[in-house]
C-alpha cells in the first residue's frame, strides 16, 4: 500500500500480509494432518474388523441405501466445487460471486445432513443402532452386523460433526465477505476455510465405497 | 504474495472428473472382481482424493513446504495401517512351544 499504512489484517508478529498468510495456510494443513490421523484410526479399526468379519459387514452394509449415499457424495462434490469457484471469487474481488459461491456451498452442506439425518431414521426405525434395541436378521449375522452399525454410526457422525463445524466456519466467512472484509490481498480466510472443507469432502470420498458398496455383486 | 488463481475451467474440469469416478466405482462394486473390488474402491477414492487434494486444495500451486507437510500426513496414516494390520493380522500365526 502507498501510504504505508499495514493492511488492517496483518497481526503484529508477521513482516508482511503474505508471510501471514502462508503461516496460517501451513497452520491449517498441519491441523488437517491430525485429522487426518484422528479418522485413519477409525478406519484403521474398520479394516482390522472388515478382514475378520467379512460376511457379516457385507450383510450390514446392504441394509445402506445406496441411492441416498450416492446423491450425498455428488452433493458434497458439488459442494467442493462452489468452495473452489467461492476462493476464486475471493481471489479475483467479486463479492457478488463469493456470497454466492459461500451460500450454495452452505446449502449443500445442509442438504447432506439432511439427507444422512433420513438415512439414521430409517436405521433407528429399523433397529439398526447399536445398543438393547439392536435386531438383525440373519441371527448368526447379528453379533458381527452390530459392529459395522457401530463404526457406521461413529464414523459418519464424526463426519457430520465436522460438516456441522464447517457450516459454522461459512457463516463467519459469509458475514466477513457481506462486511467487504475480503479482498485480493486478504483472500486467505476464503482459502483456508476452503481447505477445511475439501478436507471433510475427501473423508467422505473413502467413506461412501467402504460403509455402502461392501460385496454389492450378486 | 503471489497467491495463484485457478482458473475456473479446471475447477469445472475437475468436479467432472470426480463425479465420473463416483458412478465409476458404484458400476464397479456391482461387478464380481474378488479380491479386487476393495482394491479397486480404493484406488478410485484416493485418486479422487488426490484431484481434490491438488486442484481444490491448491497443492499443485503451494509451496513445497505444504507439499512435505501432506505427503507427512499420508506417510504417517501408513505407518499407523502397517503396525496396525502387522499385529492383528499375523494374530493367528501364534505357536505355543
Amino acid at each position: 500500500m502507498s501510504d504505508g499504512a499495514p493492511h488492517p489484517a496483518l497481526a503484529h508478529q508477521f513482516d508482511s500480509l503474505g508471510q501471514q498468510t502462508e503461516a496460517a495456510t501451513l497452520g491449517m494443513w498441519v491441523f488437517l494432518v491430525t485429522e487426518v490421523l484422528f479418522f485413519g484410526g477409525l478406519f484403521a479399526t474398520y479394516a482390522v474388523y472388515r478382514a475378520w468379519y467379512p460376511s457379516g459387514f457385507a450383510a450390514a452394509s446392504h441394509e445402506l441405501d445406496i441411492t441416498l449415499g450416492g446423491i450425498n457424495t455428488a452433493v458434497l462434490i458439488t459442494s467442493s466445487l462452489t468452495m473452489a469457484l467461492a476462493v476464486h471469487a475471493a481471489q479475483t474481488e467479486q463479492r457478488g460471486r463469493l456470497l454466492t459461491c459461500l451460500a450454495l456451498t452452505m446449502v449443500l452442506g445442509a442438504i447432506f445432513l439432511g439427507i444422512k439425518g433420513v438415512e439414521y431414521m430409517h436405521k433407528f426405525a429399523e433397529h439398526h443402532v447399536p445398543g438393547p434395541g439392536f435386531h438383525f436378521e440373519p441371527a448368526e449375522q447379528a453379533r458381527h452386523a452390530q459392529i459395522f452399525f457401530s463404526l457406521y454410526f461413529i464414523m459418519t457422525g464424526l463426519h457430520a460433526l465436522h460438516m456441522v463445524i464447517g457450516i459454522g466456519i461459512m457463516i463467519v466467512m459469509l458475514v466477513w465477505s457481506w462486511r467487504g472484509r475480503i479482498t485480493t490481498e486478504y483472500a486467505s480466510p476464503i482459502e483456508i476455510s476452503g481447505l477445511y472443507w475439501h478436507f471433510v469432502d475427501i473423508v467422505w470420498i473413502f467413506l461412501f465405497p467402504l460403509l455402502y458398496l461392501i460385496g454389492r455383486h450378486a | 504474495m503471489s497467491a495463484h488463481v485457478v482458473p475456473v475451467r479446471i475447477y469445472f474440469a475437475i468436479f467432472g472428473i470426480l463425479m465420473a469416478c463416483t458412478l465409476a466405482t458404484v458400476v464397479i462394486a456391482f461387478v464380481d472382481l474378488g479380491p479386487m473390488n476393495i482394491v479397486a474402491a480404493l484406488a478410485i477414492a484416493s485418486f479422487k482424493a488426490t484431484l481434490v487434494v491438488l486442484f481444490f486444495m491448491h497443492v499443485k500451486y503451494s509451496t513445497r513446504l505444504t507439499w512435505a507437510v501432506v505427503v507427512g500426513s499420508v506417510f504417517w496414516l501408513a505407518i499407523l495401517l502397517a503396525l496396525t494390520f502387522g499385529d492383528y493380522l499375523t494374530r493367528p500365526w501364534r505357536t505355543y512351544g
